[in-house]
């Protein structure tokens, strides 16, 4: 399976094709179709997972100081890792497949698959996810006008990402990270008929395109710098052995990181996250747990040489990624609490745990980034399907209309207390072993501040969560209608997330470590990225911090304790409060700031270029061609082409005028020419012989 | 042999002959002229061919006279259809080639 694993992307592709062109005639809109194919995938997957686990780790590589094997080395790292790392020096060798796509001269773009425990993880996650999402859909969506093109765009939404996370060059993963941006478009507008969802969906594209720009830039450099390849193996090696410059290397990194902080809604791109939720939940879920937002995440694990010696993250402090990591775990954090639609706060979660992981990623905590991107997908997942079912019974996504909600939804209830608890970090569930990684890796890497803005998120997850199971489930139930559990449709999906969501976190604990092992590579080992030992501190210091949240949550709204109603009496926490509301003004800065500067003096500007310059271009061209169209019509058509024409004319009529008066018609008068002509010549005859 | 006789001869005879050709009006008469030129020249080359001892003067001479036929007939019929068209042959008055 792990060198065909090309069929894994290739199933929902041929789904997409087979429901866009047979889906209406198909029952249920072809909803099956797609079923089908991503379960096929997911069985794929797991096969694929099974074969890597029990794949033999052959690849020796060196880590330290150019000793044998790949012969990767980094400078100046400490020889103190040395011992530490021993005994990880050989890894599962990837498993490569390529075939060449064109070629160009002497380069060959080449397109293939670059299997490594990483591609496997995030295989099953999507795969996974997508699963769930489309059994979920095939009940939540049933009635829907569009569901024929709804499963096509979810499958080749699932196929974009799975291309991409299978992905061996950088050009074929920037084919799948575009295609999931179209594929995104295409969902958040499903409901397009109301103007909101499709500026939803343009501002989605566009936002993650502003980005994405720097990743074309990123890219391109990349490709030049790493001697015209866009392979990543490649890539990474020479970025890691010193064979591209380092200011090149900081410069590809940026420019790459611009398409991660589009993508992943990374501040200060992240406005277009939260009003994704104009699509369909699924969607929502799907976007926000495996595919579309974690792409960035994954780019950044991917191409790690890059990130690790363009940022520096061996030498601790701050860096680029890691500071708006950490920036983007407080602000989004903070902006969940001010949100009345369940699916908002979801959505400011995300923002916030993606800022986790960017910032796990740049900190070095590696595995720890990609661990909790594992984990995320899985209670993320589960908390979007969670809403999707609770919108199912009441219609609506406001939490002011919901509560007490655990009496009509018992399993919804249960599984999304579950999602909670993982995403609030409490022990043993999934969400708490990778924060936890996070944290021991921002402080034992030397990021003190990451490590701090890590707690403080924490803490206020904790909290906002508390307020929206609060909110959604218990209390009294204040919207209208009777609220009903949902079918098994979008029930088992949940029970199979939210089993996923509890356990999935051992995998990777201390003493298991499993995960690491697994995704363990190459890349990683070459660059020295330290496996930090669980710290009982830091582990004890997070689980207070998410308890506190909770319990100050709880105190707010189930006591009622605290000062409530301070943003009617204080001014400065008016101010707060309204800040927060309208999230830091940052969407009125790009539409009024950005937008609006652009479209007002800039365009008068391009109108008056357009008037003065380029008009006055175009007319000059204008008189200044009739003035040789009239010059050369006087003076060299009819002057001197006409007149040579005319003139020539004139000669021969002149000519032929003046031997017409020899041709008399008088046969003795051309006899006597004739002789007189002869007699001549024959004088000269005799002249010239004698 | 004496050759000077008989390039004497034709060469009055040529001379008469291009006399009536250019001066005669009647065109009859500039037809026998004409015969009067191609005969002047059988004799040249007859006597030529008599002077080198060759057959070659008299086989051009056959030759000559047989054109002349064929000219002749051509030119009398010319001649003949103008007599018919215009009851004259004075070729003063045939001036229709005129440009």
């Amino acid at each position: 399976m792990l060198e065909n694993a090309w069929v894994i992307p290739a199933l929902p592709v041929l789904s997409f094709f087979i429901i866009l062109f047979f889906g209406k005639r198909l029952p249920k809109g072809g909803a099956w179709v797609g079923v089908a194919a991503v379960a096929l995938a997911f069985g794929l997957s797991v096969v694929a997972v099974g074969q890597w686990i029990s794949r033999p780790a052959t690849l020796e590589v060196a880590t330290h100081h150019g000793s044998e094997g790949e012969g990767q080395t980094v400078e100046g790292d400490d020889p103190a890792h040395g011992a530490a790392e021993g005994e990880h020096d050989a890894v599962r060798e990837p498993v490569r497949r390529e075939v060449t796509w064109f070629s160009n001269g002497p380069i060959d773009i080449k397109v293939g698959t670059h299997i490594d425990g990483l591609a496997v993880a995030m295989l099953f996650v999507v795969t996974t996810i997508a699963f769930a999402v489309h059994v979920f859909s095939t009940n939540y969506m049933a009635d829907d006008v569009r569901i024929t093109h709804y499963f096509a765009a979810l499958s080749l939404f699932t196929a974009g990402m799975l291309v991409m996370v299978t992905a061996s060059t950088t050009l074929l993963l920037l084919f799948g990270w575009e295609a999931m941006g179209l594929c995104s478009f295409m969902l958040i507008g499903h409901w397009w008929e109301k103007h909101e969802n499709s500026s939803a969906a343009l501002k989605a594209f566009f936002t993650t395109r502003t980005g994405d720009i720097g990743l074309l830039v990123g890219i391109s450099i990349l490709f030049f710098a790493a001697g015209q390849t866009f392979d990543i193996a490649t890539l990474n090696e020479a970025a890691l052995t010193g064979a591209i410059s380092k200011g090149v290397l900081t410069v590809g990194a940026i420019a790459l990181f611009c398409g991660v902080i589009g993508k992943s809604a990374q501040f200060p791109l992240h406005t277009w996250l939260p009003d994704a939720m104009a699509g369909p939940t699924p969607v929502s879920a799907l976007i926000h747990a495996a595919t579309m937002v974690v792409a960035g995440v994954y780019l950044v694990a991917r191409v790690y040489g890059v990130f690790w010696e363009g940022f520096n993250i061996a030498a601790g402090g701050v860096n680029l990624g890691a500071v708006i990591g950490g920036v983007t775990v407080l602000i989004a954090a903070l902006l969940a609490f001010v949100q009345t639609d369940i699916k908002r706060v979801l959505a400011y979660s995300t923002v916030s745990q993606l800022g986790y992981m960017v910032m796990a990623l740049c900190v070095g905590a590696w595995t720890a980034g990609v661990f909790h991107l594992f984990t995320h997908a899985m209670f993320k997942g589960l908390l979007f399907l969670g809403s999707g079912s609770v919108s199912h019974a009441v219609h609506t996504f406001d939490m002011r209309e919901m509560g007490g909600l655990r009496k009509f939804m018992p399993t919804t209830y249960k599984t999304f207390l579950v999602g909670s608890i993982a995403l609030a970090g409490l022990p043993p569930l999934a969400g708490f072993w990778s924060k936890d990684e996070i944290l021991t890796g921002a402080s034992a890497g030397g990021f003190p501040i990451m490590f701090w803005m890590g707690v403080v998120g924490a803490g206020m997850t904790a909290a906002y969560m508390t307020r929206c199971v609060w909110l959604t489930f218990f209390g009294e139930y204040r919207g209208h209608g009777h609220p009903h559990e949902s079918p098994a449709a979008i029930t088992v999906p949940l029970i199979a997330l939210a089993f996923l969501a509890a356990v999935a976190g051992f995998l990777n604990a201390p003493g298991v470590g499993l995960f690491g092992d697994w995704t363990n590579n190459a890349v990683t080992l070459a660059a020295g990225v330290e496996h930090h030992a669980f710290s009982p501190f830091i582990a004890v210091t997070s689980t207070l911090v998410a308890i506190a949240g909770i319990g100050l949550a709880a105190l707010w709204y189930v006591r009622n304790a605290g000062p409530h109603g301070i943003t009617e009496r204080n001014a400065a926490a008016r101010a707060g409060y309204t800040f927060l509301l309208n999230r830091y003004y940052l969407d009125h800065l790009y539409t009024d700031g950005i937008v609006g500067s652009i479209k007002g003096p800039i365009a008068r500007a391009a109108y008056w270029i357009n008037q003065n310059v380029i008009d006055g271009i175009v007319n000059g061209v204008g008189i200044a061609a009739r003035k040789a169209g009239n010059f050369t019509y006087d003076i060299l058509d009819q002057g001197m082409v006409d007149g040579a024409i005319n003139g020539s004319a004139a000669a021969a009529g002149a000519g032929g005028g003046f031997l017409r008066t020899t041709q008399t018609g008088r046969v003795q008068q051309y006899a006597a020419v004739l002789f007189a002509a002869t007699a001549i010549f024959a004088v000269v005859l005799i002249v010239v012989t004698i | 042999m004496i050759l000077n006789q008989f390039l004497m001869l034709a060469a009055v005879l040529f001379c008469i002959g291009v006399y009536g050709v250019l001066a005669r009006r009647n065109g009859v008469l500039v037809l026998m002229s004409i015969e009067l030129i191609l005969n002047a020249v059988n004799i040249n080359l007859i006597a030529f061919g008599a002077f080198h001892d060759t057959i070659a003067g008299q086989v051009f001479a056959l030759f000559v006279i047989a054109v002349a036929a064929a000219e002749v007939g051509v030119g009398l019929a010319i001649v003949l259809l103008i007599y018919r068209n215009r009851r004259s042959v004075d070729l003063t008055e045939i001036n229709m080639m005129k440009g």
